[in-house]
């Protein structure tokens, strides 16, 4: 074996072992590396409450109710599967919209209602002019897959 | 492949090719941006912010393009010994962090008005900073062997090593649940609308040329310094 294979060998060795150990890392990870709970995973995770916790998903059509104060809200979180009633006191983000995600920093009620300390928005993957937006918002979640060509 | 190792050779065709890269790389930066800033509507619920895309997007790819250049390089040096792989490594370091750090800081000021906040530590920001730090660990490392025509061995096994992130940064919207949003264009397609794809593909073969070029002029000048240094030497031996 000439050294320029031996090199080459041990080179292909050392990339499998560390890409081997990268994707074991992050497979462990999968979980905790998680940014927020889904309404899903939260329900699953036996949260107690009062512990900080971070939930995030869309803003469920229609669940906006506005109080009488001016600023406490309440709405509804969803995933896919799930939702998680959510209550917040305070300015909300530009991009706070039904339809649209949120991240919500807080922890949950004995209730189970989630109470937001701060909301974040998070925008979908999706980016359509203005004027080609009013077809219809609430396909936010599916617009990906009629975009697609 | 070996035909290119040689550095007479590269010169030859770096020479011309460095002021063709940066000539076209800038034309089409400044159309594509222009282009992004002025000519394009504005989106259904960012506005007029969603023009950061033109910049923020190709300065993403560039900053992880240029560590996985820095391991091609790297494992080349190794395992070929080619004398240009460990100083083409070298001259990446440098774009490829700025890259990095535009990416980060345009990110941050995208951020602001679309999210409610500068900065979140979820998987893709942080795995984005900590390619940022490995970039800043390589150009130290790759610094500190004394003699600069010596590619260091040690730069170029953390060049490989440190490629372990890429793949982390680009699964890691998928991977875990985070802030920002997931891919908008994957093999699959894309789910950003043409009027702003279109300048966005533009903006990125700019800003690439303009990487390219800079790669060169730095490979060149490297070069040139490890001419200086053997004939200094040849000199002082006398």
């Amino acid at each position: 074996m000439k050294p320029k294979h031996q090199r080459l060998l041990l080179a292909v060795i050392a990339v499998a072992a560390l890409v081997g150990a990268g994707l074991i890392a992050a497979s462990a990870l999968r979980e905790e590396a998680s940014y927020f709970y889904t309404p899903t995973t939260l329900a699953s995770a036996n949260v107690e409450p009062g512990k900080a916790i971070r939930l995030g998903g869309m803003v469920q059509k229609g669940s906006i109710v506005r109080g009488s104060d001016g600023v406490s809200i309440t709405f509804t979180v969803q995933d896919q599967e799930r939702s998680q009633k959510v209550a917040y006191r305070g300015i909300t983000p530009d991009l706070f919209v039904e339809g649209s995600g949120v991240v919500a920093d807080g922890r949950l009620r004995p209730d189970r209602v989630f109470v937001a300390d701060s909301l974040l928005a998070k925008h979908d993957e999706n980016y359509v002019p203005r004027e080609l937006a009013d077809i219809d918002m609430s396909a936010a979640a599916h617009t990906k897959d009629t975009l697609v060509p | 492949m070996h035909r290119f190792a040689n550095p007479a050779r590269f010169l030859r065709i770096a020479r011309p090719l460095t002021p063709a890269l940066f000539l076209l790389g800038l034309i089409l930066t400044l159309a594509a941006c222009i282009w992004g800033l002025f000519f394009t509507p504005t989106e259904r619920l960012m506005g007029d912010t969603v023009k950061i895309i033109f910049v923020h997007v190709p300065a993403a790819w560039l900053g992880m393009g240029g560590w996985t250049g820095i391991a091609i390089a790297s494992i080349v040096q190794l395992v070929w010994r080619h004398p240009l792989a460990g100083v083409s490594a070298r001259a990446i370091a440098v774009p490829g962090a700025t890259f990095a750090a535009i990416c980060l800081i345009t990110g941050s000021i995208w951020g602001r008005p679309t999210w409610g906040t500068w900065w979140v530590w979820d998987g893709r920001l942080t795995s984005m900073l900590v390619l940022f730090f490995l970039y800043l660990g390589y150009i130290a490392l790759s610094n500190a062997s004394s003699d600069k025509g010596d590619t260091s061995r040690v730069a170029a096994v953390f060049g490989i090593i440190g490629a372990i992130n890429i793949p982390i940064i680009n699964r890691s919207v998928i991977w875990w649940e985070s802030q920002h949003q997931k891919a908008s264009i994957t093999l699959g397609g894309s789910s950003i609308d043409s009027a702003y794809l279109v300048p966005l593909f533009v903006a990125v073969v700019g800003f690439s040329l303009l990487f390219g070029a800079l790669v060169l002029m730095r490979m060149r000048a490297a070069l040139a310094e490890m001419r200086i240094e053997a004939r200094m030497r040849r000199m002082a031996e006398g």
